[in-house]
């Protein structure tokens, strides 16, 4: 099922193993992606830790991990291709993978329609 | 994620901007404009633009190492090189060629009489390590600016040798510091207070030296509060860095009451200098509590831009921070005059150490003297009055047309919000880009952050009153033209340019920082 | 005064457009209590170019210029010819008085310049990238050790004893106060050091200069390969840029970060400044460099620009997380280097080097000849004489009669004792025969 942050990162959750990327959404605002810069393997991270930063020409943004976790792969696509970002958000651009620390961690995570709510008052 | 952006388009829509339609010409040059190939493409082997005298023969003292391989550096004649670099200054827009309203960026006239200056003999060829007997007159130099610079802020001390702003910044920070560190309160004092508004170096300066950079908002008059100060101040705060004008253009009203609360906090006032062009010879940041303040002298004192550099950022000091000054400095014995270079002097025993090689950005020192000499200080009044009253008189006839976030007199830059092309099309950009196509260099835009496609005008005290009579009925007309709907007007911006709009996404997806002789480089205009 | 151009009626009418008074009701949120009533007193008042030009030329005076005298003058500024053309085209309103090119479409002039500064940086040193220029040599040096340390995630770095005293000082003042450490090494006058004992799997990197600070040159390749095995990074510093002429690049000696002052070409002498940093690196550590970077594009139409680009390292966009704080940079002093070297071109700054090399050779000569021990086994344009009594007060004498003899070791390095009876002497080409004969005559 999929979760999303406030800070417009969404998380798919199979098992205790979770794929994170950032929503529509945030990469329409960014803009032309240019570079991402990813997390190494193994990296264990808290929630809300910045785990990747994303670029585009004129801002860098960071990327925090939606949950606590270890990171088990990143999407290498993502160095040669950034763009990826930008055509496929929630699908092929997905950013890494976690193998979750917690599971009740996903807990205060929105669902698809509070985060479409929330998009919606950012205007 | 934290989000970071304004969202503006960093690669060219294709199908509105290729509307260059003036006729190709063969070579692709156009009248005056020239097409012109890197230096690289123009290489005829075998010339050289320098004859040197023949080498004595003499046996090779090289030894050890290798030989070096090719460098691939290319070859051509001095009217080659001359051509290559005149048609290239071709391309730029310059304050000579017209007004340059980059706000924070203070880009006045740079006098002709300072350059002059700097290439006298006795100055030019002056050696930085010649003994001190050979070069009083020097550092006579070097402790005349100082002393205007002192008497300009009211500062008792100051430190000459960043090279920079930001050098500046990391040394008045550095300073701080060690008086922290010398009060033994390293450990505990690791926060530093910065308004949102305050310039990228800033932060970046007080991160490097491993401060925690803890952010204060401005109230809806664009001004930081004494009370927002007061509330995050505390036995663990080192500083705070406040640009005063700040970025909006605005003189800080409580900037002494925050002064004050600093102090008795027991933290440090570092002051950003970047807009003392707008007080400077009428307010004195000693008399506000400034403990520190960098001061740009490309910025306030003339010293040219020079395409990004060099630029130079003496550091005033409060008398409680003089005590850590880097090295090297003058001092004055008699009529002797010394450097002092080491930490081991005694003069220097509490000083941070060195940050640059040798002893300060001369040639700026060097322009900056000239200027406040040509100026004194009725003209600097003068000079500082002018900026401030440019300002305003855009202001005064902008407001009605295009929108301003705060109300009132501002100081030397004129700030102004995207609010008035609210559902035009029209971006902050776009304008910015149809002002190039009226003869004109953008103002700084997209700062200061806190203002939504911000636009920061400062015309400085250079300009004719008729200059910026053209610059106002320019901004007006575009401003109307936006609101008219004429949106693809600005979307294709510039026309009249050298380059369209260029392609800022695939030069930072697929980096190209240097010519070779396989890549695309090759295939020229 | 000449620089403002309003007259007084425009003043007035500009008031009167705005609504105010008078120029100073303008200033009505300055506190009272810090608002001056008028100009400063106790500075001069405004005045004409005539007694300006007296003033400052009567300081200039005061100095005793390296063209006024015979100068052997080096330690990391050396005075070498720049061509006429030089400083005619550096001098041209359009590059002197433009700002940073931020708007691409109207600074191709600047940015087509620093694309080829940065190819030429990159071809000099032997590496892949270089920056659009650092403030100077010293300070590309601290930020070397920082890059380094951002790169390896460690935070040690081992400073040559060859390095120049003020390089060594700075490296030293940015430990002190961040979180980064130096090791040293001890002064290396002799050229008997061997670092590669000393790197560790806490080393940074290794910096070491080339000519050293004395002179003397080095094949650093054994040095690149003992840091490459302990995942350190080798910065190498060159002082004296017409040396990569003749000597092997730092890149084809395996250095990961080169860093060089480049006023050799281009700049003046100057007292010390303005001059221009170059800092170069391998292309797989380009998002860890410190400054401004050009690179190549297209416009709206397909033609080959240039614009500024991966911005997002720097300070205005990456604020506290920025790769550096550098903002302005060096870029007319990186101009005048440009023009230089293309003046110059491969055969010309070749021809260049071997002329400063054997102006240097015959000073050697001469001075052996009279007696003097040179330390150097090997050298470029500068090295080391052992004089055998200190050197210091013996600079000072000769300076009375307009002789620069030379950088005594004891100003760049007083903590080292055991250096004050040296001398670090340079020739370049504008050295005579005539010099050489009256320094031999003085120093013998």
């Amino acid at each position: 099922m999929r979760k999303y942050t406030k800070e417009h990162e969404w998380i798919d959750v199979a098992g205790d193993e979770a794929t994170i990327g950032i929503t529509s959404f945030a990469q329409n605002a960014l803009g032309d992606v240019v570079y991402v810069e990813l997390p190494a393997a193994g990296k264990q991270l808290n929630a809300k830790q910045e785990a990747a930063v994303v670029e585009s020409v004129k801002a860098a943004s960071d990327v925090y991990a939606p949950v606590a976790g270890t990171v088990t792969a990143t999407n290498e696509k993502l160095s040669a291709d950034p763009s990826l970002v930008n055509r496929a958000a929630e699908g092929e651009g997905w950013f890494f993978k976690l193998k979750l620390a917690n599971l009740s961690d996903l807990d205060g995570l929105m669902d698809e329609d509070s985060y479409k709510a929330h998009v919606g008052e950012l205007g | 994620m934290s989000m970071n952006t304004q969202g503006r388009p960093t690669a060219p829509d294709l199908k509105v901007a290729n509307v260059n339609d003036l006729p190709e010409t063969v070579l692709g040059h156009k009248g005056l404009v020239f097409e012109e190939k890197l230096l690289f493409e123009q290489s005829s082997p075998g010339t050289c633009g320098v004859d040197l005298p023949l080498a004595p023969m003499v046996k090779s003292r090289l030894h050890v190492l290798k030989a070096r391989e090719s460098i691939g550096l290319p070859e051509l004649a001095e009217p080659q090189v001359i051509r290559h670099y005149t048609r290239l200054s071709q391309k730029n827009y310059a304050i000579d060629t017209g007004l340059y309203p980059l706000g924070s960026c203070t880009m006045k006239h740079n006098p002709r009489l300072n350059e002059k200056m700097t290439r006298l003999a006795g100055l030019a060829d002056l050696h930085p390590l010649q003994p001190a007997s050979t070069t009083q007159g020097a550092l006579q130099l070097i402790h005349e600016l100082a002393d205007w610079l002192m008497k300009l802020t009211g500062m008792p001390a100051v430190a000459m040798s960043p090279a920079a702003g930001a050098h500046g910044e990391y040394c008045g920070m550095l300073a701080i510091k060690a008086a922290i560190a010398d009060k033994g309160e390293a450990k505990t004092r690791t926060k530093v207070i910065v308004p949102e508004s305050a310039h990228g170096t800033n932060p970046a300066t007080a991160a490097s030296l491993g401060f925690t950079v803890v952010p204060v908002k401005a109230e809806a008059d664009g001004r930081v509060r004494a009370e927002a100060v007061k509330a995050v101040l505390g036995p663990d705060v080192a500083a705070i860095m406040l640009t005063n004008p700040n970025t909006c253009g605005l003189f800080e009203r409580d900037i002494i009451d925050i002064a004050m609360a600093v102090r008795a906090a027991g933290a440090y006032f570092y002051c950003d200098g970047a807009n003392f062009n707008a007080i400077v010879g009428r307010v004195r940041p000693a008399d506000l509590g400034v403990d520190c303040m960098h001061i740009n002298l490309h910025k306030t004192f003339s010293t040219p831009h020079g395409g990004g550099g060099p630029g130079a950022g003496p550091v005033v000091l409060s008398e409680r921070l003089a005590p850590y000054a880097p090295v090297p400095f003058v001092v004055k014995t008699g009529e002797t005059l010394r450097l002092i270079e080491q930490t081991t002097e005694k003069e220097a025993a509490k000083s941070i150490g060195r940050l640059k090689g040798f002893h300060g950005q001369m040639g700026m020192f060097i322009r900056a003297l000239t200027y406040c000499l040509s100026h004194g200080a009725d003209g600097l009044w003068q000079a500082s009055g002018d900026a401030v009253l440019n300002a305003n008189y855009i202001a005064s006839q902008l407001k009605t047309i295009m929108s301003q976030p705060y109300a009132g007199y501002c100081m030397h830059e004129a700030l102004f919000d995207d609010t008035f092309l609210k559902d035009t099309g029209v971006t902050t950009l776009d304008f910015a880009k149809a002002m190039i196509d009226e003869g004109y260099h953008p103002m700084t835009m997209y700062f200061p952050l806190v203002v939504h496609g911000a636009f920061l005008i400062e015309p400085t005290e250079s300009e004719s009153k008729q200059a910026i009579d053209d610059f106002i009925k320019v901004m007006i007309s575009l401003a109307k033209r936006a609101r008219a709907g004429e949106a693809d007007h600005f979307a294709a911006a510039p026309r009249f340019t050298p380059r369209a709009r260029l392609d800022e996404t695939r030069a930072a997806r697929q980096p190209v920082l240097r010519w070779q002789a396989s890549t695309l480089s090759k295939s020229g205009g | 005064m000449r620089y403002l151009p309003h007259s007084d009626a425009d003043r007035a009418s500009m008031l009167a457009t705005i609504g105010a008074a008078e120029v100073d009701s303008l200033f009505a949120d300055v506190p009272d209590s810090a608002h001056l009533k008028g100009p400063i007193e106790g500075l001069p008042r405004m005045q004409s170019e005539i007694e300006v030009e007296r003033h400052m030329s009567a300081l200039a005076s005061r100095n005793t210029g390296t063209s006024a005298a015979v100068s052997f003058l080096g330690g990391g500024a050396y005075r070498h010819h720049v061509p006429a053309a030089v400083d005619h085209l550096i001098q041209r309103g359009e590059f002197l008085t433009s700002y940073t090119p931020y708007q691409p479409e109207i600074s191709q002039g600047t940015l087509q310049m620093l694309f080829e500064f940065q190819t030429m940086v990159s071809m000099l040193t032997g590496m892949e990238v270089a920056n659009a220029s650092m403030y100077d040599g010293s300070t590309a040096a601290a930020e070397a050790m920082s890059m380094a340390c951002r790169v390896t995630g460690r935070n040690k770095s081992i400073i040559s004893g060859g390095v120049h005293g003020h390089y060594r000082d700075i490296l030293a003042t940015q430990a002190k106060w961040t979180t980064q450490e130096v090791l040293l090494a001890p002064v290396d006058a002799q050229d008997t050091e061997d670092l590669t004992a000393l790197i560790d799997a806490n080393t940074a990197c290794v910096m070491v200069q080339n000519p050293s600070s004395f002179g003397h040159l080095r094949d650093l390749s054994k040095l690149a390969e003992a840091c490459q095995a302990k995942g350190a990074l080798l910065v190498v510093i060159v002082t004296e840029v017409v040396s990569l002429g003749l000597l092997a690049s730092p890149g084809s000696m395996g250095a990961d970060i080169v860093v060089a002052e480049g006023q050799s070409l281009g700049n003046p002498l100057g007292f010390g400044g303005p001059y221009v940093g170059l800092f170069a690196t391998r292309e797989k550590y380009m998002r860890q460099m410190p400054g401004r970077l050009c690179g190549e594009t297209v416009d709206a139409n397909g033609k080959r620009g240039f614009v500024l680009t991966l911005s997002t390292r720097e300070q205005h966009i990456r604020r506290e997380k920025a790769t550096s704080n550098i903002c302005t940079n060096a870029g007319l002093c990186a101009l005048a280097f440009t023009i230089h070297l293309s003046l110059l071109g491969e055969q010309g700054l070749k021809k260049l080097a071997l002329l400063n090399h054997a102006k240097a050779v015959q000073t050697a000569e001469k001075l052996e000849a009279a007696g003097l021990r040179v330390i150097n086994t090997g050298f470029f344009n500068e090295f080391t004489v052992d004089l055998g009594k200190p050197a210091a007060a013996l600079v000072d004498k000769l300076a009375e009669k307009k002789i620069l003899a030379g950088v005594p070791a004891s100003r760049l390095y007083p903590e080292a004792k055991e250096v004050e009876n040296l001398l670090i002497i340079a020739a370049t080409e504008l050295t005579t025969d005539a010099d050489i004969y009256q320094l031999a005559e003085v120093l013998k």
